[in-house]
């Protein structure tokens, strides 16, 4: 039968060097894109065995990456000394063979004839990438016993710098994942040190109050219940939480005496207490929260929907939805906790103030949520019991409170309530 | 008596200790691997002779060529003999010209591919192999 024809022998080649183009594009997972690589240069060649290595720059290795017909002597890392890594760059990408007078082939199969011998390596191939070591390729003889021809060379090293940059290619994102997961690691890190400071700086406004200890992070807490409720991402629920835990940081520049007063505070005592949102937000605005809004809730939690709140007068949708989930939060607690002048109101009493003020200080939707997260708890339809923790067991009396957060749910639901912006 | 196995896609079937495997259109690809795999499998099992039909295989290409390069160099190592058969033209003559044939035999069908190794398949092994 009649032996190919050189056109049949080129049209053979260039399908070899076209699909291995493609594999180096296309195939995401890098040791199949080697394993196939390593199949198309043997063969388009007919190459009995052959094994492709990635050069390792910090250990000076060879790792075999893929192999054929080698048997397990690639199983070991090749190392590379620096005289032979200098030697392989200065040829680039070329093939070496024993017979080569060139120095560094010389040299790199004496340094390592025993295993080269071991694998029948005719020729060897460094890999160089821009100047860069990132592998090499170790091949057989030919399956027609022929020697390998200047053409078989050309389309050796042809192929060869394809292979080269695919490691590059895998290197490089390798170098990137690695980073990228540096980098998320320290922003973990950071968030980690941002959320202690954060309760550290709640620990501190509360110090300043010996009457509402614990304050702060009490209304963290309910904030995150309430967004979470509310369908909130778990990005944004952080968020709130710390918006809950940083909303009074503007006490911190009030006077000690008038935050401790035992009493009701006159005129001038509760304008300086009412300077706090603004001052809150700053201290806060100068500060790159890995969250949105903090400073704004800080400065918005004390305005209501009617627009009788303060600093600004704003009203309805005017107020940050976060400002109004700390804003109920600030409340709840406040009625929920001893002070100085007042003690802790019945639980029922507290939802009676939601029905009252619902659409005047506090926004429905925001009410709607947090008695719905409380009846669940109430109910025991959830195991995370986080505000009947805070609040104490014995505080609630579940089967007093369920149809009165029932009845308010539904009529929220049905839009009995609306906010009264601008009507006050 | 024959067995017909289609494991993982790859045809194959056993006559006692032969073997034959069907090519089909799978060598061309990655996937193709799981061939040799079978031929493989197959020597390792002790079988002495193998065959490779190809008559489904209109093409092979480099990855093809490498993959059987493997089955050859299988072969070589177990001592067993391997014939290809039903190869079309155009394919005999990229196995000539990439060395192939320097190493298999080659059958104008699985009849006399069969032929031809049963009567190795039952002349006893030298010793030493």
């Amino acid at each position: 039968m009649e032996q190919g024809t050189p056109l049949q022998k080129l049209l053979h080649t260039f399908a070899a060097l076209a699909d291995l183009g493609q594999e180096i594009a296309d195939t995401s997972d890098f040791q199949e894109k080697m394993r196939a690589a390593l199949h198309l240069l043997q063969g388009s060649l007919g190459l009995m065995r052959g094994a492709l290595a990635e050069f390792d720059d910090e250990k000076g290795t060879l790792s075999f990456v893929a192999a054929r017909g080698m048997g397990t002597q690639t199983s070991a890392d090749l190392p590379l000394s620096a005289e032979e890594v200098s030697g392989l760059l200065a040829r680039g990408i070329s093939c070496l063979s024993k017979e080569d007078e060139n120095s560094a082939a010389f040299d790199f199969f004496r340094t390592h004839q025993e295993l080269l011998d071991a694998l029948r390596v005719e020729l060897v191939v460094p890999l160089v990438v821009r100047d860069n070591l990132v592998g090499m390729i170790l091949l057989g003889p030919k399956a027609t016993g022929e020697e390998f021809s200047a053409e078989d060379r050309e389309v050796i090293c042809a192929m060869a710098r394809h292979i080269g940059v695919g490691i590059q290619e895998h290197r490089s994102f390798e170098e990137l994942k690695r980073r990228a997961e540096e980098n998320r690691q320290l922003y973990e890190e950071m968030r980690v040190i941002y959320r202690d400071t954060v309760r550290a700086f709640a620990a501190a406004i509360d110090c300043k109050d010996k009457y509402t200890q614990g304050h702060s992070e009490r209304v963290g807490k309910y904030s995150e219940v309430i967004a979470r409720e509310m369908g909130w991402s778990d990005e944004e629920i952080e968020g709130i939480a710390v918006a809950g835990y940083l909303h009074d940081i503007g006490k911190l520049v009030v006077e000690r005496d008038i935050i401790n007063a035992p009493y009701r505070i006159d005129a001038k005592q509760s304008s300086e207490l009412n300077r706090h949102p603004s001052v809150g937000y700053e201290i806060l605005s100068p500060i790159s929260h890995p969250y949105a809004d903090i400073p704004l809730t800080a400065r918005y939690h004390h305005e209501r929907i009617d627009g009788r709140g303060y600093p600004e007068g704003l009203t309805g949708e005017q107020i940050p939805l976060g400002a109004k989930i700390v804003s109920l939060a600030d409340s709840f607690d406040a009625m929920t906790t001893d002070r100085p002048y007042k003690k802790r109101r019945g639980l029922e009493e507290v939802v009676e103030d939601f029905r009252r003020n619902t659409g005047k200080q506090f926004a429905p939707e925001v009410v709607a949520s947090f008695c719905r997260a409380l009846l669940k708890e109430v109910l025991g339809e959830t195991t995370n019991r986080r505000i009947i923790k805070l609040l104490g067991k014995d505080y609630v009396q579940s089967e007093r409170i369920a149809p009165l957060l029932r009845a308010l749910i539904d009529d929220l639901e049905s839009g009995v309530f609306s906010a009264t912006a601008g009507n006050a | 008596m024959a067995d017909l196995a289609t494991g993982s896609t790859v045809h194959s079937r056993s006559v006692g200790d032969l073997a034959v495997v069907y090519a089909g259109d799978y060598l061309n690809k990655l996937s193709g691997e799981r061939i040799e795999r079978e031929c493989r499998r197959k020597l390792e099992a002790g079988c002495r002779a193998l065959i490779i039909n190809f008559r489904e295989t209109e093409l092979v290409n480099s990855i093809g060529i490498s993959i059987l390069l493997g089955v050859i160099d299988a072969a070589e190592n177990t001592g067993a003999r391997l014939i290809f058969s039903d190869v079309n033209t155009q394919t005999v003559q990229l196995f000539e010209m990439l060395g192939l044939t320097r190493h298999v035999a080659l059958a104008a069908d699985e009849q006399e591919a069969l032929a031809t190794l049963t009567e190795f398949a039952s002349t006893p092994k030298a010793a030493g192999h």
